[in-house]
């Protein structure tokens, strides 16, 4: 684990903030400028690459991470607002070293290819059946329409949302 | 599909998961910006508003006092490497115009590097672009092929004597004369937009330079590591032994723009070794939208000869290609060229290509590549074929495909790799009667006459397509046993997301007769082997695949070799188990192949090698296909169209699909299902518009529609496999065939559905507005001829 949110100062602005929150379940404070994005931050300054720019402008859903139990497209957010928050990213989703039930249903039906959308799908389908379950294709593509795969086509996507579904309802 | 059928103990053919998605499912992966560069600045580049202009005057004064930024270059700058990037494809008769890595003087489109700032962070480094000061004249802009082959109109380049890049004619028979005498002729004139990459990774590079040993090491999220080193050591003048470029195992996309070679490619690492600092620049996505290379329009005007049977006679068209304000290489359009016969027998043809200079972004291949303009073009005139002589349209298909038993086939006119246009296998009338059992053609049909009579607007859309690929000049791989006893395969090709870590493990794992886990795969180094040619044009599987399975079947006889002579016995009874080697299958006799290392690799410092033992067990082969593979598919949709709204309910797709034999098989449904997403958004939705001035008018994905899950439909899409001859896996591409036919497809659809109304469809991609427009504009004429 690399730590190097102490280890870079801020150089050239004269305001800047300290943020304080907690990222997969572990805190951390750093100073930023007031302007840096919250997927900034937790790229740059925290080191967690694992959230993706596709678009900067919140279109493409690549930056999505989860902020206080809500999909929150990272490249909208500054991390001064993320002050005080619950943030989890795709680093926090396997639990020691075991992939999550969505990521298996992924990787079982090939539904990343370049991998470069696959963090932002992950957390955006994640919180998603978190709070239904999602048992029709028409749905599963709903849940998937705010973000955007060049690769793969949904194909794959469709399969492991309804997959990842109903093993939760059944783990239930 | 399934593997079923599959061998035991092989892995070709095998629906294996791929290896590549555990660290980019965990957020692992090492995507050129994840790269942990300590100190590395970050750059930004000042591009030009103007479509067409010159640099008066530069200053940078005020973006240099910026506390943060570091150096600030112009192409006046930087004279030492403003050397022209060279067109990929050429031809004696382009007029070539020198692409400069970013023009000091003159600018001829909007997003054209002119200057580099480098600072602390990226904030900083686009602070300082607002702060620089240039003067511009601007010049009159051409924005479109029309503008460009008018008489007398603005050129795209100053002084220059006219826009016509080059001016080609392929021709097969006497097409003139058929259509002279045909007993029918339908003309028509196509317009075919086809869209950027949009890869979800924009473009980026990096690179440090490392003063001790004079190297330079480049990051670089390209297709063609090789070509772009090759690039730079002519223009840096620098041994292409001293430039290590990388492009990182993790690339987010290519699909064509990252196969080319840009001027920011020259520029940073340039900039890294002049301010002896890493510098990292990472292209955002308004930059992608306006700088990175795309498709953009084709204008064909065709004509078709035919008999009363519906059979061809002769085919003419005419081709305007846009080539942007650049030539970065004539392959698009000579693929176009060679792609419009498809897979049916045309006695006579004649093509004509027309490209021309624009102000606009140099254009480039995009996954499929010339190919779906020229399949929408043949496609269209074969269902207005069938509607002329009111015959069905599958019909038509059928009497003019070339049949099975016809292969090899000779088109007649050239391919872009030089050779003479010949189709090495495929199945045809297979691929065609299996996508129309699967899309039931029959009650479809039945159906859509019932509908009809309720006023419903239900299409059949229907394409049979070839695609060129596997193409030359070579690919190669490199396979060492390593010290700890592993068995490393390098390949030059660099990977997007295909699966090569995945793929190439399971063919050598072929070729040696040893269990996939104790093979790996590294990709897309220029610093672990020497030549190479880059990931395009779907050509990997047929090159590298057979690079790789001639150098694992070499390694399994080095390794078996070494064995015998260490266990004492003959070849012939030597085995694998697990990661021994063992005499009759006794693990009892055998040696790993980490003793295997010990003994040929590692060896014994200053003490002779054991008698009979080759030192350095190491093989490596280089594939060149003799010519392009022909990989080809037919697909079908069923569709309803809302007059009122011109709305598109696509209610059923099928592919099928021919890519020879196929190495896995849930990667090669992923290609074209991938493929297809990208084919419906170039039918439907995707348009980079430039308006008169040459300002592009899509640069954002608000502008720009990609589609998302709930536009892409479900596909059926099966499969036949008729093995290429040209290559010892008998394979061909995938990478491409969901995409080509697919705005054909929908076009046919859309207007089978409005034939009651009459509504042409002769544009892509087929919107809304435009469907709508095309209802009024038949209302208009037929009350005209009321
Ligand atoms: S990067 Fe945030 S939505 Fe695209
Ligand atoms: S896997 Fe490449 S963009 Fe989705």
């Amino acid at each position: 684990m690399r730590d190097h949110a102490t280890e870079f100062p801020t150089r050239t602005q004269d305001e800047t903030h300290t943020v304080g929150c907690t990222v997969n379940g572990r805190e951390y404070e750093a100073v930023v400028d007031p302007r840096m994005t919250l997927a900034d931050f937790l790229r740059e300054k925290l080191r967690l690459t694992g959230t993706h720019l596709g678009c900067e402008h919140g279109v493409c859903g690549a930056c999505t991470v989860i902020v206080d139990g809500a999909a929150t497209r990272s490249c909208l957010m500054l991390a001064v607002q993320a002050d005080g928050a619950q943030v989890e990213t795709v680093e926090g989703l396997a639990e020691d070293g075991e992939l999550s039930p969505l990521q298996c249903a992924f990787k079982r039906n090939h539904a990343l290819q370049c991998g470069f959308c696959t963090p932002g799908f992950l957390m955006s389908v994640t919180a998603a059946l978190r709070e239904e379950s999602v048992t029709t294709e028409e749905q599963a593509r709903e849940v998937l329409s705010g973000n955007i795969c060049r690769c793969t086509g949904y194909t794959g996507l469709v399969k492991s949302v309804l997959e990842a579904s109903a093993g939760k309802e059944g783990n239930a | 599909m399934s593997d079923t059928l599959v061998p035991e103990g092989t892995m070709i053919g095998r629906r294996v998961e791929r290896r590549e998605d555990e660290r980019l499912l965990t957020g692992h992966g090492g995507y050129l910006d994840d790269l942990d560069l300590p100190d590395a600045l970050a750059a930004a580049f000042l591009r030009s508003p103007h479509a067409h202009a010159k640099i008066l005057s530069f200053d940078a004064t005020e973006a240099l006092t910026l506390p943060g930024v570091v150096a600030v270059f112009s192409g006046a700058d930087l004279m030492e490497i403003q050397k022209p990037l060279a067109p990929k494809v050429q031809h004696p008769q382009l007029r070539d115009y020198p692409r400069l890595p970013m023009p000091p003087q003159e600018l001829h489109y909007v997003g054209e590097p002119l200057a580099v700032v480098v600072a602390e962070s990226r904030y900083i480094a686009e602070d300082a672009l607002e702060l620089i000061e240039v003067d511009f004249e601007v010049l009159p802009a051409v924005a479109s092929t029309a503008v460009a082959l008018q008489e007398n109109g603005p050129l795209a380049h100053s002084g220059d004597e006219s826009n016509v890049a080059v001016l080609l004619t392929q021709s097969a028979g006497d097409a003139a004369k058929a259509l002279a005498e045909a007993p029918n002729v339908l003309s028509e004139e196509f317009f075919v937009m086809r869209g950027g990459g949009h890869s979800m990774e924009t473009r980026g590079v990096a690179a440090r330079f490392e003063m001790a040993t004079g190297q330079v090491t480049i990051w670089d999220t390209t297709q063609a590591p090789h070509y772009a080193r090759q690039q730079l050591s002519v223009i840096y003048e620098m041994a292409e032994d001293d430039i290590r470029v990388i492009a990182p195992a993790d690339v987010g996309g290519g699909f064509g723009p990252k196969a080319q070679f840009y001027g920011e490619e020259v520029v940073i690492p340039w900039v890294a070794m002049k301010l002896g600092r890493a510098v990292k620049w990472v292209e955002d996505r308004q930059e992608n939208m306006v700088t990175s290379m795309m498709e953009r329009s084709q204008t064909h005007r065709v004509d078709v000869g035919f008999d009363d049977n519906g059979l061809l006679l002769a085919v003419k068209d005419v081709i305007e290609h846009d080539q942007g304000a650049y030539c970065a290489g004539l392959q698009v359009p000579s693929i176009t060229t060679s792609t419009v016969p498809g897979p049916y027998h045309v006695p006579n043809i004649e093509i004509e290509l027309r490209a021309c200079y624009t102000n606009m972004v140099p254009t480039s291949s995009v996954r499929g590549a010339g190919r779906p303009q020229a399949v929408f073009v043949m496609e269209r005139m074969i269902d207005r074929i069938a509607e002329h002589l009111g015959l069905d349209p599958a019909d038509v298909r059928r009497r003019n495909l070339i049949q099975a038993d016809e292969f090899p086939y000779k088109v007649g006119i050239m391919f872009r790799d030089g050779s003479p246009l010949t189709y090495d296998s495929g199945d045809f009338p297979t691929l065609l009667e299996g996508t129309l059992e699967r899309i039931g053609y029959t009650e479809a049909r039945e159906r859509q006459a019932k509908l009809r009579e309720e006023g419903r607007y239900v299409g059949i859309g229907l394409s049979v397509y070839i695609e060129g690929c596997g193409l030359g000049p070579y690919e190669g791989a490199k396979i060492r046993l390593t010290n700890k006893g592993r068995i490393l395969v390098t390949l030059a090709a660099a990977g997007q997301g295909q699966g090569y870590e995945t793929v190439y493990a399971q063919i050598a794992a072929d070729g040696i007769g040893l269990d996939m886990d104790y093979i790996e795969v590294k990709t897309g180094d220029t610093s672990r082997i020497p030549f190479g040619q880059g990931t395009f044009a779907s050509r990997i599987t047929a090159t590298c695949g057979p690079a790789v399975m001639d150098a694992a079947k070499q390694m399994r006889e080095r390794l078996i070799d070494t064995a015998a002579v260490l266990l004492g016995c003959d070849a012939s009874e030597v085995d694998f188990v697990g990661d021994k080697a063992c005499l009759g299958g006794d693990l009892e006799k055998s040696v790993s192949l980490q003793q295997l290392a010990q003994t040929a690799n590692i060896g014994k410092h200053g003490i002779t090698m054991p008698r009979g033992i080759k030192a350095g067990i190491e093989t490596s082969s280089y594939f060149s296909p003799e010519r392009a593979a022909y990989a080809s598919g037919a697909h079908a949709a069923l569709v309803e169209v809302d007059p009122e709204t011109g709305e598109i309910e696509i209610l059923k797709y099928v592919i099928g699909h021919d890519c020879g034999n196929v190495i896995n098989p849930l990667l090669v449904d992923g290609q074209v299902l991938g493929g297809f997403a990208h084919g419906i958004g170039n039918a439907m939705y995707e348009e980079p518009v430039y308006d008169v001035e040459g300002q592009p008018q899509a640069t954002s994905y608000l502008d720009y529609a990609l589609v998302s899950a709930t536009e892409v439909p479900p596909v059926e899409l099966f499969h036949i496999q008729t093995p290429s001859p040209l290559n010892p896996l008998g394979v061909k591409g995938a990478g491409e065939g969901g995409t080509i036919p697919a705005p054909a497809t929908i076009a046919n659809a859309v207007e089978d559905a409005l034939r009651p109304l009459r509504a042409r469809v002769t544009r892509a991609p087929i919107t809304p507005a435009r469907i709508v427009d095309a209802i009024h504009r038949a209302e208009s004429t037929s009350a005209d001829q009321d």
